[in-house]
């Protein structure tokens, strides 16, 4: 299954660059791991219970024709497909390693596309381990996929725009949350204010303002939350809250956590893309030409893993790195495709307008990044912020040294929980830049393979 | 503890820890579990704790299950099948556990 142009991630991104490439008939390839396509934005937009309702906003509907594009598009999309490696060939294509939940398979391509958009970023407060806490993420994927809301004394807390959107879309599905307890620091607003114009220029302020409408008739919300704490024994009962100095529980079965959404780095980094720290985004974002090319010639990053910007943002990227590899197939033609990359630049610079007011004014406080010693920092290995910070004032020289000593960034996710929350808890420590402490060193396979996955690696070798 | 907003158009049956258990095609396992309010999916090697779905989208491993006696499978991102049989609450066995065997 040799191609022109693999992509990973059938989001709008990767389904953006797949219908680009197919116009100019090259082969293209998208696996993704998810059982449909849409990436998480629009999670289960062509079969979804909910696709012809209004319930999840006009937004999300509109995910709909690129998806139908895609389809007819002529671009092989390979669903539940784990990428777990990218490695570059001596004839400058690469070898890419793709998994299923049967095989292990090896596939070659001159061009690859990573499309793995974003994660949320780590929640390490107290008790979040426990049964009954998920991510706001967590709870809209199952809305979007199953039409599935929470039942029972339900708390959403945190910050940034994805609260607003889902706690608008359980209004609209008539869910009433006990709770949403805004972590959003005070200070922001006034540090948000000079990002201001380009916010008003934005299309984001109507959407924002009648959410916020939306969120404030059909919830209770509790603002300037500078503290929480879940509460249980084996499994959720409640959340402590401490609010314009109040402290104050509150009973309930499920507690959604959101902090904003980061880049997905593992594969970039594992396949050797450069990274650079974002003091604004609190985030590593891959060093990137504007056309999405990384410092790895032929490899390219486009959507949220190229940095934050949204649906629309991440369809324009997509859209640019598609037409920026035709140019290094066929370079001769590129002069046709000027009038596609003028608008589809005119449209990224559109949908990235009034992010930097949005980053600002949703920068997580610190101690929601870097909780107390006692807190749980690596879900996997059940490493404490305390055992990090004890090991730092012993002289641990890093992250990587940090993983060696704790398995911080050792289990499963490879440190997709914690990698954040250990870089910034060195750079705090030890008076460092987060860029200078780095992250935490990605290797391949970046999501598990059984060995049984690789002993059929090995079979299909010496068939060849 | 979870609930359906609408009533799924096509149904399978799936088998938890042997129990019989209606889900809806589309429904990933975790969501299928999700819904009959169980939340704790396995427990950690370490310290024995139980953990469920958490990022619900293959990122954090925190769902993982034995699906057709496959296990270290992500609930999250698998979706169910007619007949399927699922396993929750396993932990990662001891060292003590092999050093006996």
């Amino acid at each position: 299954m040799n191609c022109d142009l693999l992509i990973i991630g059938a989001g709008p991104a990767g389904m953006a660059a797949a219908i680009t490439a197919r116009q100019a008939g090259i082969s293209v390839v998208v696996a993704d791991e998810n059982p449909a396509v849409g990436g998480q934005v629009y999670r289960s937009v062509e079969t979804g219970p909910l696709v012809q309702s209004d319930l999840l906003g006009a937004d999300y509907s509109s995910g709909r024709e690129l998806a139908e594009v895609f389809a007819a598009s002529g671009a092989q999309h390979q669903s539940g497909t784990t990428v777990f490696m990218i490695e570059r060939t001596q004839t400058h294509g690469f070898t890419i390693g793709l998994a299923t939940s049967e095989r292990a398979r090896m596939v070659e391509a001159r061009h690859v596309l990573i499309a793995t958009g974003a994660l949320e970023r780590p929640c390490p407060i107290p008790g979040w381990t426990l049964p009954g806490v998920m991510t706001a993420g967590a709870a809209q994927t199952l809305l979007k996929s199953s039409a599935i809301a929470p039942e029972g004394p339900t708390i959403l807390a945190g910050s940034g725009p994805l609260l607003s959107v889902l706690a608008a879309q359980y209004a609209r599905a008539g869910v009433k949350l006990a709770a949403v307890l805004d972590t959003t620091p005070r200070g922001n607003w006034l540090k948000a204010l000079p990002h201001l114009p380009g916010f008003l220029m934005s299309p984001y302020l109507l959407k924002g303002l009648k959410l916020l409408r939306e969120v404030m008739s059909a919830h209770r919300i509790i603002r300037h939350v500078s503290a929480l704490e879940a509460v249980g024994e084996g499994q959720l009962s409640g959340v402590s809250v401490v609010a314009s100095g109040r402290t104050f529980m509150i009973p309930a079965t499920t507690l959604l956590l959101h902090q904003g959404v980061v880049p997905q780095v593992n594969l970039a980094m594992a396949s050797g893309v450069a990274h650079v720290w974002s003091e604004a985004r609190l985030a590593f974002e891959p060093a990137l030409a504007p056309d999405g090319e990384t410092t790895v010639p032929g490899l390219f990053i486009a959507g949220d893993s190229a940095g934050i910007g949204g649906a629309q943002a991440a369809q324009a990227r997509g859209l640019l790195a598609g037409l920026a590899i035709l140019d290094r197939i066929d370079p001769a033609t590129r002069a046709s495709r000027q009038t596609q990359r003028s608008r589809a630049e005119a449209s990224l610079a559109r949908s990235l307008r009034g992010r930097a007011f949005l980053d600002a004014l949703y920068r997580p406080a610190p101690q929601f990044r870097m909780p107390a010693d006692d807190v749980i920092i690596c879900r996997c290995e059940d490493v404490t912020a305390g055992d990090v910070r004890r090991l730092i004032a012993r002289g641990t020289q890093g992250p990587n040294q940090m993983k060696a000593f704790t398995r911080a960034g050792m289990g499963p996710c490879q440190g997709r929980s914690c990698g954040l929350t250990l870089t910034e808890l060195f750079a705090k420590q030890t008076g460092r830049s987060p860029q200078q402490v780095g992250h935490l060193r990605l290797r391949a396979p970046v999501k598990p393979i059984t060995v049984g996955q690789m002993a059929g690696l090995a079979d299909a070798e010496q068939r060849d | 503890m979870f609930r359906r907003l609408l009533e799924p158009s096509r149904q399978v049956t799936i088998f938890v820890n042997g129990q019989a258990l209606i889900a809806a095609v589309g429904d990933t396992v975790a969501a299928a579990l999700l819904l009959t309010g169980n939340t704790r999916f396995r427990h950690t090697a370490k310290s024995n704790s139980p953990r469920g779905p958490y990022c619900g989208m293959g990122v954090c491993f925190d769902c993982l299950v034995t699906i057709n006696g496959e296990p270290n499978r992500q609930a999250c991102l698998a979706l169910v099948q007619e007949g399927m049989e699922i396993m929750t609450g396993a932990a990662a066995p001891k060292l003590a556990a092999y050093k006996r065997a």
